[in-house]
């Protein structure tokens, strides 16, 4: 290789080092603002903002979903397995809403702490399978739509 | 040895050359990848199973999971392109970043739209700023200022030089869009391949996703000769051997 050229392929290198570095430092500075959503337990440990909006992302704990006759209130608590929030919502919930769900909530901590959500939006998980899986792996003691804790686990900061 | 690489290099690299061996490999890929996303949009559209909870509208995914991974592909060529074409001044790898950019740009377009069309079922919601999608729509902005930047300038050269560091700056861009997910609580799910667990696609759903995502890449060669061809052939509009091509004579790549 030429010295021109090495000077060159230097600069280039330079230059993703160079960018590469101030990303990595301005992401770690902003982690925070990063994040979609909180965890249960990032909120009973006070890390969430007081009094201000922010969203709240975790799984529907089994047995916790209720809804009002005739209204469309719908309570229910959500779980990363370690801590437990209990939410209160009025308005449509999304299709793929249900116990062990992955779901995010947009809204505020009340003072009674329960989070008053005005926006819930399903997480989808990375699994597909058919009907048919589901029945087998419910069969072999694996319900899939309990969830998984594991990811919510993993994502915990 | 490393001297008669780059020999051979500046051999495949000089217009008639390059134009030659795309002549020849186009139809090849052109049509590999029309059987491929035949084959694959069949598979995926028709024989894979539904998926338990969101029905049939998990199929886009044999549209959107290749268009997000070509974004991502295609930059990562692009940069490459403009990074020899920085180093070396090998011109036809300018050429090659030049013409991949629209490319890339319309597979990133293609994820943004089929994610949108999926995520309000799925989600409740067209778009949200969570990490993954705001850093694929800056992928899109970065392939577009790309190719405005390189078209601001007379000077090819400098053209070439100022939007390939903009390419190599944005590649910064790469790990984030992918780790996203995992880096940051994100709306969006984790990648459908995990290299400790495997597929979280059922078997049946995966060969026809691998078959498309073939498809797709195939496109993007067939797509990047057939556009480079034509750049050459304008740059390169008044050589003896476009105007030998031109008056008939058969070419002798």
């Amino acid at each position: 290789m030429t010295p021109i050229r090495r000077k060159r392929l230097m600069y280039v290198v330079l230059l993703l080092a160079g960018v590469g570095a101030s990303v990595f430092f301005a992401s770690q500075a902003m982690r925070e603002n990063l994040m979609f959503f909180y965890s249960p337990t990032q909120v009973e440990a006070g890390e969430a903002p007081v009094g201000a909006r922010y969203r709240l992302g975790g799984l529907v704990l089994t047995g916790s979903v209720e809804r009002e006759a005739g209204s469309i209130e719908a309570r229910f608590v959500l779980t990363d397995t370690q801590a437990q929030i209990p939410v209160s919502f009025s308005g449509i919930l999304p299709d793929l809403f249900r116990e062990g769900q992955g779901i995010v909530a947009h809204g505020r901590m009340r003072a009674d702490g329960v989070f008053e959500a005005d926006e819930v939006l399903a997480k989808h998980d990375e699994n597909y399978m058919s009907p048919e899986v589901v029945e087998a792996l419910k069969a072999a003691g694996h319900d899939p739509t309990k969830g998984d804790p594991e990811e919510y686990q993993r994502q915990k900061p | 040895m490393a001297s008669r690489f780059w020999t051979w290099l500046h051999k495949k690299g000089s217009p008639p050359v390059f134009y030659g061996m795309a002549e020849r490999w186009s139809p090849w890929l052109g049509w590999a990848s029309l059987a491929a996303l035949v084959v694959g949009l069949y598979g995926g559209l028709v024989l894979a199973p539904t998926d338990y909870q969101q029905g049939e509208s998990y199929r886009i995914i044999y549209i959107h999971v290749p268009a997000a991974w070509m974004s991502l592909f295609v930059y990562m060529f692009m940069a490459s392109m403009a990074a020899v074409g920085i180093i070396w001044r090998l011109k036809i790898a300018d050429t090659m970043a030049l013409v991949a950019a629209p490319i890339g740009a319309m597979f990133t377009a293609l994820a943004l739209a089929t994610g949108s069309i999926w995520g309000k079922p799925t989600w409740g919601t067209w778009w949200v700023w969570d990490a993954r999608l705001t850093s694929e729509l800056i992928l899109l902005f970065l392939y577009l200022g790309y190719i405005a930047l390189y078209n601001a300038m007379e000077d090819e050269r400098t053209a070439a030089r100022a939007a390939g560091i903009l390419a190599l700056v944005g590649v910064v861009n790469i790990p984030i869009i992918h780790f996203s997910v995992e880096w940051w609580h994100s709306l969006h799910q984790g990648p459908l391949l995990d290299l400790k667990k495997g597929w979280s696609l059922q078997p049946e759903m995966v060969w026809p996703l691998l078959t498309t995502m073939a498809g797709f890449q195939l496109l993007f060669f067939w797509a990047l000769f057939r556009r480079s061809q034509t750049v050459v052939l304008l740059k390169e509009a008044r050589s003896k051997w476009v105007g030998a091509m031109l008056s008939g004579d058969r070419p002798r790549f």
